[in-house]
């Protein structure tokens, strides 16, 4: 009877022991190659610090007509401009701008790297139905594991910081841009690919003059989910160093500081609406050609 | 026709077989399996069985056969778009089958261009840019692609539709600009893939017509696939009907009307209009002497009824290529020919 009762777990002391030569193991890889993988990073690091110390010397009269400019080129819409123009005045006039401008080269940043290294992914999960098969359960791991899990490894390995922070979006933010280039291509027309092959196009060509441009608009829609679940991240990243709204969020958590936590809480919305919006509208200005007719 | 033109595309015993192992079908097929068979005990589908074909160069060829024929199938071997299971494909004493990857990329840049039936164009791009896609395959500058791309937008007849993109033209325009961008990379041969089947009959003869004459100018060697009878006799100069994989009969327009190989055939060809397929060289009868109109041997007998009707005469000088005066029709020889009867009878030759 025991045994239906009792679930036959592993003993007190074989899970200990298992956990400790984990633990162990992974402590000694780090203390091993810790230094070279940072060393790894380092560009990165450099490239982050590099591009918030921009910001945050820009005055703040041209960043937000730089940004309003980039609105209206993405999304030709005055309503989105002016909505922009006040957000970030607003931003600024309860103090929070230093921060913003962290979070927001945080962003930029994961969004590129995401980009850049979701886009290869997606095509070749596109191309080959082995890489989607060991790609998709990788995908479904990252976006289900809780956040403070991969949190520990990252940390362990890279200490605390903007790099580890950044690797910690990245993996919870660049899961809906490979997913999305992939079920993109793979939706493309086969008639037009036939079409392709017919006219002699190799595969390169194949991809950069029919796949990727037919794909576009499903690869946006990946970008915006990407730009939107980095911030989402942004408060998570703050408890392994990562500055900006986050860290006033955490502190307003830890504190009970009701109004800090809402305008802080509030700038991320308003920089989520604006990202959204001008991704949004720029990727239906990609669309341009579906209207009319047909 | 026909027998005096060069062959410039030759398929060599074609077989197709779809399937978890085409190869193990082969045997089997080759001693004489049926369609059926392989399709109920080896869970395999004969596409094309033994096809034997000669395209003569610059002439139009028509392969017609109804839905699951296989004849889009036999389209895209010419071009490879589809491996066969075995067999061979000679275009200009080249093997298609033969030919390397990179070499079959260049095959199909330069010298054979598709048109689809659902038009198959890029929806992102302008009609310009459409026709110029072959063009930039090729590596052509920019400049000059521009140029050829806007001649033949004029020649297919939508000049000042340039900047629209597909999407906002009819279907008839659309299939225009699959026809510009297939004359524009200038290949010799030109894959139509039931090109004008979806659209309208009044737009498909428009096409029809564009097609037959550019045709009369730019001398290419055209397959034309279609399941239209009346489409296939009207633009073809050679025709080949394909049934369950098999071409069951070939011929010029007027053989296979007069001379169907079987019911099957014959079934298809009891509705057709023969005034337009019969030509006056096949009916007419020795020189007897009668005046009338002097006309051209291929005319065909609708035309000519018409020109006899309207002359006082009731006869017609048929004449050759050297205005020699090679046989006479009468108009009761012209209604004949036109009305649906058994003539074969009266025909002994084609």
């Amino acid at each position: 009877m025991e045994f239906l009762t009792e679930f036959p777990a592993l003993g007190r002391r074989d899970l200990r022991d298992l956990r400790l030569a984990i633990d162990q193991s992974f402590k000694n890889f780090s203390r091993e190659y810790g230094e070279q993988i940072e060393a790894i990073f380092d560009p990165l690091l450099q490239f982050l610090i590099g591009f918030e110390r921009l910001l945050q010397s820009t005055p703040w009269p041209v960043f937000i007509a730089v940004v309003c400019g980039l609105a209206w080129l993405a999304s030709r819409s005055i309503r989105i401009v002016i909505g922009t123009a006040i957000s970030f005045y607003l931003i600024g006039l309860f103090g929070m701008w230093e921060d913003t401008m962290s979070t927001v080269s945080m962003i930029a940043v994961s969004t590129l790297l995401c980009i850049s290294v979701g886009l290869p992914i997606g095509v070749l999960m596109s191309r080959s139905d082995r890489a989607q098969s060991i790609v998709t359960p990788i995908l479904d791991v990252m976006q289900t594991i809780p956040s403070f899990v991969y949190l520990i490894p990252v940390v362990m390995l890279l200490g605390i910081g903007k790099v580890p922070g950044l690797i910690a979006v990245v993996i919870y933010a660049i899961p809906p841009m490979i997913r999305l280039t992939n079920l993109g291509i793979r939706l493309v027309d086969s008639e037009v690919l036939e079409a392709a092959d017919a006219f002699g196009a190799n595969p390169w060509q194949r991809l950069i003059q029919v796949q990727i441009p037919l794909a576009l608009p499903n690869i946006f829609a990946g970008v915006n989910q990407t730009i939107m679940m980095s911030l989402a991240m942004v408060v998570i990243a703050s408890m392994i160093g990562v500055t900006g709204l986050g860290q006033p969020v955490l502190k307003a958590v830890s504190n009970q500081y009701l109004a800090m936590g809402l305008f802080n809480g509030m700038a991320i919305v308003a920089l989520a609406i604006i990202f959204d919006r001008i991704s949004q509208s720029y990727g239906q200005r990609l669309q341009k050609f579906r209207q009319n007719g047909q | 026709m026909g027998s005096n033109m060069t062959t410039k595309i030759e398929i060599k015993s074609l077989y197709k077989i779809f399937g978890s192992d085409p190869a193990a079908m082969m045997e089997k097929v080759r001693d004489g399996m049926t369609k059926e068979r392989l399709n109920d005990e080896y869970n395999h589908v004969l596409g094309l069985n033994n096809i034997n074909l000669e395209i003569p160069e610059q002439g139009i060829q028509v392969v017609m056969g109804l839905s699951g024929s296989g004849k889009s199938t036999l389209i895209r071997h010419i071009n490879r778009l589809i491996e066969p299971t075995s067999g061979e494909v000679w275009i200009d004493g080249v093997n298609v089958l033969s030919m390397s990857e990179s070499e079959l990329r260049d095959f199909r840049r330069q010298r054979a261009s598709m048109v689809f039936q659902k038009f198959a164009l890029l929806p992102h791009r302008t009609v310009l840019e459409n026709t110029q896609y072959g063009l930039e395959i090729q590596g052509m500058s920019d400049k000059e692609a521009r140029q050829r791309a806007c001649h033949w937008i004029e020649r297919v007849g939508l000049a000042g539709y340039e900047e629209n993109y597909p999407g906002q033209l009819s279907g008839g325009m659309q299939q225009r600009v699959g026809l510009a961008r297939a004359l524009a990379t200038d290949a010799d041969i030109l894959l139509m893939d039931e090109a004008f089947s979806a659209l309208d009959p009044l737009i498909r003869t428009d096409m029809q017509n564009i097609l037959l004459d550019l045709q009369s100018e730019l001398k290419k060697t055209i397959v034309f696939i279609t399941h239209d009878l009346e489409e296939a006799l009207r633009i073809g100069d050679r025709i080949a009907i394909l049934r369950d994989g098999r071409v069951i009969q070939q011929g010029t327009p007027q053989q296979i009307v007069l001379k169907p190989k079987d019911d099957y055939i014959a079934d298809f060809t009891r509705d057709i209009n023969r005034g337009r397929v019969i030509r006056l060289k096949t009916i007419m009868k020795p020189d007897n002497g009668q005046p009338g109109p002097e006309l051209s041997g291929d005319m065909l007998v609708e035309d000519a009824a018409q020109l006899v009707t309207d002359s006082p005469s009731s006869h017609a000088r048929v004449m050759d290529g050297d205005s020699q005066c090679v046989g006479v029709v009468n108009i009761t020889d012209l209604i004949r020919a036109m009305a649906r009867p058994d003539i074969e009878s009266r025909i002994e030759d084609l």
